[in-house]
């Protein structure tokens, strides 16, 4: 199809066969106040020389993880990804293809579909996985909703330790007042505790979005939170770390009915802020229930293995009001990728890789300990956590930037109350030379015992800030 | 394809059977031919409200998806729970192991305002 802009005599022509003299009348019934009465604030048109400049000096602005000493975390991670998942995955076969809905053309996309949902179901021992959601929060937000149709419940209970971007889009999804979300505070070593949750849950709640580890890095005790769960009828989500399954319980051995997490972890690469991939499974008494797109394996009428799409019924095409979800997609690059990489990675690996990043990441924090920092919680971590600072979080941030290290995230972003706190994630790819230049760039900011004089203000004698 | 004498029918093709103040619901022959291979059905729970020819449910077929609508008012008194673990009964036994739910009746007399058998019949006569 050509695209062929309208011309002023098109548009003259137009406006005459509607019977009005310009578009602006069009507008009549929107009123003036609401409509934008000053022209769009951008810039002219720029010339392919012009916008290549402008863009280079954009992107010169990043500060890509391989070139920086990076400790970010709080949902993305910098882990290790084998070559061969990119290179596979750049072929024109996965590239490029599109929706499979037609199963006599689209055999190897719904297969690998169908790898990738046995492969989420092996990793967290859950009975069904879908074939991915857009991103960890988006597939906590719809854990939510299908844990309240399924228990006819209004209620939404998750913890302080939810990743508050996750609770953001959570909340977006619920906006309306259809269901209410109520949050538990955690305890003071960083989990939740029995007695707090026992309070908290009633026959009124539809769901525990639980998220281990959590926000902060900690360990939930999720075995002993689940019958507190179930006791009172209510569904037990859990939101996972996929590379800490390698070490840790996966949400089906601890009775989770909903398993949600960001795979991004899963070889997908650090890119701006995305693309991600949601991982979503549960038991199989809900799959009825479950958002977006299942692959399953079949036979033809010869007998011979074939993939399809299926309980398409729940799906917008079929029947569009009354679709479980607004989803009506899934990541497919992004799923193939960690399937593939999955595959390279094999259990061995992801072990691997979850004992060094929590080795790495506690050596770090022991590291900082020595220097005199506290840890915010003293729960268990995995492979992140949360460190107590004399000074603002967001203050250490901008002065080890310029060493070219990234410490971590400035917790203040998202709470006020903890603007001195800075979350630190360790993977396997650290270095120990990059875990101890973080712990110089730290000793900066000290906690003092004795000198009397404030980090801050020593900050501030050095001329740094 | 059955069309059973004694049974009253919606144009929806569902069946309804009286017996004192209970009534037993299920579709048609002619309904789970047109369906194809049931695979899954939602019911209600014991207890819920349902109204006439108002939804109470769902019939899933492999490519289809159609709403059950009940043929009378009343409240649900029972539900056939084998239909959860195999609901290719209703295929096989639509009139017999294959039943929906059964309805407390709350008004008797809106069953004349059903289909005969004979009207089903020329109802759905092709």
């Amino acid at each position: 199809m050509s695209y062929v802009p309208n011309t002023d005599a098109d548009r003259k022509k137009m406006l005459e066969v509607i019977g009005v003299s310009r578009f602006e009348d069009l507008l009549d019934a929107v009123p003036k106040e609401v409509r934008l009465q000053e022209p769009l604030k951008i810039p002219p048109p720029a010339s392919e020389l012009e916008l290549f400049a402008d863009l280079r000096k954009l992107s010169r602005q990043n500060v890509p993880v391989s070139v920086s000493n990076s400790f970010l975390g709080g949902g993305f991670y910098d882990h290790f990804t084998p070559a061969a998942a990119d290179f596979i995955i750049r072929r024109p076969e996965f590239l490029t293809s599109y929706t499979p809905y037609q199963a006599e053309v689209a055999q190897g996309t719904l297969q690998i579909i169908y790898e990738f949902q046995s492969l989420i179901c092996a990793l967290t021992k859950m009975e069904a996985a879908n074939a991915s959601l857009y991103d960890g929060a988006s597939a906590v937000a719809e854990a939510a909703l299908m844990a309240a149709h399924a228990t006819e419940r209004k209620e939404i209970l998750v913890t302080e330790g939810l990743n508050p971007n996750y609770l953001a889009v959570l909340e977006t999804y619920v906006t309306g007042g259809a269901y209410q979300v109520r949050s538990i505070p955690l305890g003071p070593s960083g989990q939740i505790e029995p007695e707090m949750l026992k309070k908290a849950i009633s026959e009124k709640t539809a769901a525990l979005i639980l998220q281990t580890p959590n926000f902060f890095g900690c360990l939930e005790e999720a075995k002993e939170l689940e019958p507190i769960v179930h006791t009172v009828g209510a569904k037990f989500v859990a939101v996972f770390d996929p590379i800490s399954l390698g070490m840790v319980t996966p949400p089906g051995e601890f009775n989770a009915d909903i398993a949600v997490a960001e795979g991004q972890s899963l070889g997908v690469p650090i890119s701006y802020g995305g693309p991600a991939v949601g991982l979503f499974a549960a038991k199989r008494e809900l799959v009825r229930r479950m958002p977006g797109r299942i692959a399953a394996r079949t036979t033809d009428a010869e007998g011979k293995i074939g993939y399809v799409l299926t309980l398409q019924t729940r799906e917008q095409h079929i029947r569009r009001e009354k679709a479980t979800s607004n989803i009506c997609t899934n990541q497919g690059l992004m799923a193939t990728l960690s399937t593939v990489f999955m595959s390279l990675v094999g259990k061995q690996g992801l072990l691997q890789m979850a004992r060094l990043s929590y080795a790495k990441a506690h050596y770090t924090a022991a590291l900082l300990e020595s220097k005199g920092f506290k840890r915010v919680y003293s729960a268990p971590f995995f492979k992140e956590f949360a460190l107590e600072l004399p000074v603002p979080a967001s203050k250490v941030v901008s002065r080890l930037r310029k060493s070219n290290i990234v410490p971590g995230i400035d917790l203040g972003k998202y709470d006020k109350k903890r603007k001195n706190q800075l979350l630190i994630a360790v993977t396997e790819k650290k270095l120990r030379a990059d875990i101890e230049s973080l712990a110089e760039g730290m000793s900066f900011f000290r906690p003092q015992t004795g000198s009397g004089i404030a980090p801050e203000r020593k900050l501030e004698a050095a001329g740094q800030v | 394809m059955e069309i059973k004498a004694d049974l009253k029918y919606t144009k929806e093709h569902e069946w309804i059977k009286l017996d004192g103040e209970v009534a037993t619901v299920g579709i048609t022959d002619y309904a789970q031919g047109e369906l194809g291979d049931v695979v899954f059905v939602e019911l209600p729970k014991v207890g819920a409200a349902v109204a006439q020819m108002k939804p109470f449910g769902t019939i899933e077929a492999v490519k289809a998806v159609s709403e059950l609508f009940s043929p009378i008012t009343g409240e649900v008194a029972a539900v056939n729970s084998t239909l959860e673990t195999d609901a290719t009964v209703i295929n096989k036994d639509p009139y017999g192991e294959g039943w929906l739910i059964k309805i407390k009746v709350k008004n008797p007399k809106e069953l004349d305002s059903l289909l005969t058998a004979e009207k089903y019949k020329e109802m759905v006569a092709v």
